[in-house]
């Protein structure tokens, strides 16, 4: 097969069948009652089962969201009131940082790809993994519940004392949910690092490992080290709220900014839980689509490290005007544009991946090259933050705002849909439309820039975060803020339409519809339960496309 | 009896491996949960020295010593069951000991906070309570909760040790080909000996 | 300024337009790293598309030298930036000794502001411009933050501390003040705004603005009606420090080490008095935090900044 040419996808008219050999013989049919799921230790079934899960959540974080974006189309507080606009935007954060990002990719594609690009026949603790799905869904329940009971006011970041000694919202349910999540990110992480130190398959050395088992693999020794921090800080604020045990309180002597500084620990590195993944994911998209090795492999691979080390040292970024002391701002600030630098690494080399390369213009590709867009945007603001005295201006402004969402929503969000375009072949045996997939990840793109770059803007003239009252002089940019985040409601849905569609009615994809390297492409799709027929050997490095380096098809 | 290696291993070295790297990351992540604690202590300390100092005089250090020498005479006795268990050899004798000398220290740390319940200086809700300064009051918050989180973990590890035991009578646990598990075990039960290693100076020892 | 849309927040200090100039300057920087990625990608997604024939020999899959020196060039530009920014930062830690001190008091969810002299407003500021001012910032509640968007400055007001915040308004005008951290119910409609007059202007609204006492001549009022004087005084059986010309004088600590008697300090020493014990002293000062609010206190502090030497008493 030269390069210019995609693998045979099979017959076209071979639509409307209701099974595919392949899919008679794989995961999804091993199994047919509802219990074979809901026990399963399948990693591939766990894998569906968070994504419909995250799903869900991202749905009603979603719904947040659109309340917030709809309050402020008009300066007044007149949709929601106070207390109710307070709530909304204080689900939306729990929502999508707990039960959206932070598991989407890890625990959807982790979960399913991680064995499979290793040659191993599942994680190293299949049943851990079933239960930290179970744990999932038992804290998605107590958020339920806190939703239900009135919902909390406290921000997603629950600052001392008003969450410990003055809000009036579900703080220790929410609390509590938070706490409980933080288990399955523990175990999730702990599977996955141990996975990859004992189950690579013979001849699958460190060096030769896809990059996206990189990405996740630092994420995971984040997810250790870093929740349990977490996890105590909540607990501490329960206690404070239900037993009267405070420690943050400044009238015993404590002090609220102990809170920040445990929280940000956390809550820093968090943030490249959420983005690495994402990195991982690109690094695989970019490479597919040029049908090249990623330039400097190395350096994207050690990059992923650095950021998840760096990430534990820069927590103090969020507390430049705190009160914190100005030395130890200047050294947070010193490190803060340190840590951007390994991303820098990654764009670059993908940059230089695509030089001379064969690039197609795929959905996959699209969703990559929108989060180049978006990612490199929210990084460089990143910086902009990082600079001292900038930031004492736009701190807990919209231009803070913007940033985060630039980089959570324009980038791990489009990384991880890329990554639904790319993968959802292999997961479910079935192609879907190229052209409604084109289409979806433009809107996205066009839909997410309308809706959050105004934002900068309004950071910078002084509109302060979680405000729902505002200047009439800002309504013009807020409303194009909202009308942005319509069309992005409409664009993430779109993909439900043709993705779902595909499950039934789209074309048998075969083993390996992109033509692309990597062992998850040399198994069915979709897999069978066991993944290989035989267990893989490797003996080359990963994306090894030798016919394209030898310069076929030049001019 | 040859092991039963189970999917998705092929050896059972590589099964064993990789289940104490589990335990060993599961550790981590425990220590890291207390390390928030132990900064909380820092920063009191740091800042309200004198407060430390004095709520530090009022514990009962004789009887958090004697918790110490349970704990670690438990911890001796779990490490030589799981010698043995290495060995070939059950002795559920050796670990039903580590048991009552890690309910011993449940017990006495029951005393301990009646006693301390009866001079006011134990921050329970609704319990009359007399702190000449209010660090001295989030000293003894910090007291309660971190020697609560302790204590409901060395329950847990008295659970697992348990069950192992009643494992070991039963003959239900193979030896050695399954000593991993009691090696597991006894990992963790070093982990909460060593957090109590480091939270009795923090409070008992400021002094 | 048009009413219709906001476009720049306007500037009232010459450290506003420094922010500006940085800023405007990164934000050329950022997008000469930057843009060079954008165009690139655009023009290899085009020349390179698969099917396209092109010159496709010798392709790199790794270049040592190339990725440090794309790694070390952009580090380096951006620490030009940090020295820059930090060395403005590093400005707002230093006010000037001769500036006009304002006492905040921010609470759930008003700000209350008292000039030295006694004049009080709420959620006004007026302040005379080309003279620094500082603020002296105390939380009652939670924590909130003062955020003027024209002077590029806000600082958080953090409960059982004081904060402080300093800057020379050169602009007269009246512009936006917020609360910038999340406090609550109200937060969205904690704001207000900071009126800049010339200075003969604020005078004269000194002087129309009703005012009883100074600060300090209230303070004075505090510390006899609260019972400080009957420890305080020199008259006093009881051993207590001798609060003449105290502020800002070391004072050694039992235990060994020396603080020095700020603002802070005196603060703490009425609200957990036995943080810190004077050495010499018994620690027998009772606290009180449930007696005096955070506005109060200030007043006290004011006080007692005002007991010079050791003979003068108001």
């Amino acid at each position: 097969m030269t390069p210019e040419e995609r693998p045979e996808r099979e017959n076209l008219a071979d639509t409307g069948l209701s099974e595919t050999p392949a899919e008679r013989v794989s995961y999804l049919r091993a199994g047919h009652t509802l219990k074979s799921w809901l026990l399963t230790t399948d990693h591939k079934r766990i894998a569906i089962l968070y994504l419909i899960s995250i799903t869900f959540f991202f749905f009603v974080g979603g719904v947040a969201a659109g309340l917030v974006r709809l309050d402020l189309l008009t300066p007044a507080g007149d949709l929601l009131s106070n207390e109710g606009y307070n709530r909304a935007f204080t689900l939306h954060g729990v929502i999508m940082v707990w039960f959206f990002l932070i598991p989407s990719i890890p625990n959807t594609f982790g979960n399913f790809l991680v064995p499979l690009m290793i040659g191993a026949r599942d994680l190293a603790f299949p049943r851990l993994n079933l239960l930290s799905w179970y744990i999932f869904m038992l804290a998605g329940l107590f958020t339920l519940a806190v939703l239900i009971l009135g919902g909390v006011d406290t921000g997603w970041t629950f600052y001392t004392p008003l969450s410990s000694m003055f809000a009036h919202g579900q703080v220790v349910l929410a609390a509590t949910a938070v706490f409980i999540a933080g288990f399955s990110s523990i175990l999730t992480g702990l599977n996955v690092i141990v996975t990859v130190h004992k189950l690579r398959c013979p001849g699958m050395t460190w060096g030769r490992l896809p990059l996206f088992v990189w990405s996740i693999y630092a994420t995971s020794l984040i997810l250790v080290l870093a929740t349990p921090v977490l996890s105590i800080t909540l607990a501490l604020i329960a206690a404070e709220r239900l037993f009267g045990l405070g420690v943050f309180d400044p009238a015993l002597g404590g002090d609220p900014l102990l809170y920040q500084h445990l929280f940000w620990f956390y809550s820093h590195p968090a943030v490249y839980i959420m983005v690495l993944p994402a990195l991982g994911v690109v690094s695989e998209l970019v490479a597919a689509a040029a049908r090249k090795p990623i330039f400097g492999y190395a350096f994207v691979a050690g990059s992923s490290m650095a950021i998840a080390i760096l990430g534990f040292f820069v927590w103090g970024h969020h507390m430049f005007v705190s009160g914190q002391s100005m030395y130890a701002s200047a050294v947070f600030s010193f490190l803060s544009i340190a840590v951007a630098i390994p991303s820098g690494i990654k764009v670059y080399n993908w940059t230089a991946t695509l030089y001379k390369g064969h690039i197609s213009l795929d959905p996959p590709f699209l969703f990559a090259m929108a989060f180049i867009g978006l990612f490199v945007v929210g990084g460089l603001t990143g910086l902009i933050l990082a600079m001292l005295a900038v930031d004492v201006h736009v701190h807990d402004t919209y231009f803070v705002v913007a940033h985060f969402h630039y980089i959570m929503v324009g980038g791990a969000v489009s990384a991880f849909f890329g990554a639904l375009h790319f993968w959802w072949p292999k997961m479910f045996g079935r192609n879907y439309s190229l052209v409604w997939g084109r289409l979806s990840a433009l809107l996205i793109f066009l839909g997410f820039n309308l809706t959050f770059f105004p934002q900068f803007l309004l950071g910078y003239l002084g509109m302060p975060r979680r405000y729902h009252v505002y200047p009439p002089e800002f309504q013009v940019l807020h409303v194009l803020s909202s009308a942005g985040a319509g069309i992005l409601g409409l664009a993430y849905l779109m993909p439900f339409a043709y993705l779902l569609y595909a499950l039934r009615y789209g074309p048998p994809a075969g083993d390996n519809p992109w033509g692309v390297t990597g062992l998850e492409w040399q198994t069915r799709s979709p897999p069978p339960k066991h993944n290989f027929e035989t267990v893989p050997v490797v003996d080359g490095p990963p994306y090894d496309y030798h016919v394209e380096m030898e310069g076929h098809g030049d001019g | 009896m040859a092991e039963r290696v189970h999917e998705p291993y092929s050896a059972p070295d590589q099964q064993r491996e990789a289940e104490m790297m589990g335990m060993y990351i599961f550790l981590a992540s425990e220590t890291m949960l207390f390390s928030g604690l132990f900064l909380v202590a820092l920063y009191l300390r740091l800042e309200h020295a004198p407060d430390v100092v004095a709520a530090s005089r009022q514990m009962h250090y004789v009887i958090g010593a004697a918790n110490t020498a349970l704990l670690l005479t438990s911890s001796l006795l779990v490490a030589l069951s799981v010698e043995a268990a290495r060995q070939g050899r059950a002795r559920p004798a050796v670990l039903a000991t580590a048991i009552l000398l890690g309910l011993g220290f449940l017990a006495l740390k029951a005393v301990e906070y009646r006693m301390e319940y009866a001079e006011g200086i134990l921050p329970l809700p609704g319990a009359a309570r007399e702190f000449p300064s209010p660090a001295r009051h989030a000293f003894m918050n910090l007291y309660l909760i971190a020697t609560t989180l302790h204590a409901v973990h060395l329950s847990i590890g008295i659970g697992l040790l348990a069950t192992l035991a009643v494992r070991l009578l039963r003959g239900t646990l193979p030896l050695p080909e399954r000593s991993i598990v009691m090696m597991n075990a006894g990992l963790y039960w070093h982990l909460v000996d060593v957090i109590w290693i480091f939270l009795y100076p923090v409070f008992y020892l400021a002094r | 300024m048009s009413d219709f849309i906001a476009l720049w927040p306007g500037a009232a200090s010459a450290y506003s337009r420094e922010v500006d100039l940085l800023i405007g300057a990164f934000t050329v920087l950022i997008v000469a790293l930057s843009a060079p990625v954008f165009i690139l990608i655009v023009v290899f997604a085009t020349k390179y598309r698969r099917g396209k024939p092109a010159n496709r020999r010798h392709a790199l899959d790794r270049n040592v030298w190339m990725e440090v020196s794309w790694t070390l060039a952009p580090f380096l530009l951006l620490i030009g930036f940090y020295v820059w920014s930090t060395h403005l930062f590093a400005g707002l830690y230093h006010p000037p000794a001769e500036a006009l001190e304002i006492d905040v008091v921010a609470k759930q969810w008003m700000w209350k502001f008292r000039h030295p002299e006694g004049q009080g407003e709420i959620n006004e500021l007026h302040v005379p411009a080309g003279e620094p001012v500082r603020l002296v910032m105390a939380s009652q509640d939670v924590v909130h933050s003062l955020f003027v968007p024209a002077l590029r400055l806000k600082q958080d007001v953090v409960p059982g501390r004081y904060t402080s915040m300093w800057f020379t308004a050169d602009t007269t005008g009246t512009y936006r003040l917020a609360c910038a951290e999340f406090c609550g119910a109200d937060h969205s409609v904690m704001g207000g705004s900071v009126v800049v007059m010339e200075p003969a202007d604020y005078a004269r609204w000194l002087e129309e603005t009703g005012t009883d006492r100074s600060l300090a001549a209230e303070g004075a009022v505090l510390f006899r009606q609260r019972g400080c004087s009957g420890c305080h005084e020199q008259a006093s059986t009881v051993h207590a420090p001798d609060l003449a010309g105290l502020y800002m004088r070391p004072v050694p600590l039992e235990g060994g080490g020396t603080v020095i008697a700020d603002a802070q300090y005196l603060r703490d020493s009425i609200l957990l008095p036995q943080a810190q014990i004077a050495a010499g002293y018994p620690p027998i000062m009772p606290t009180f935090a449930n007696v005096l609010d955070e506005e109060e206190v200030l007043k006290l502090v004011a006080y007692i900044k005002s007991l010079k030497g050791g003979k003068e008493r108001q």
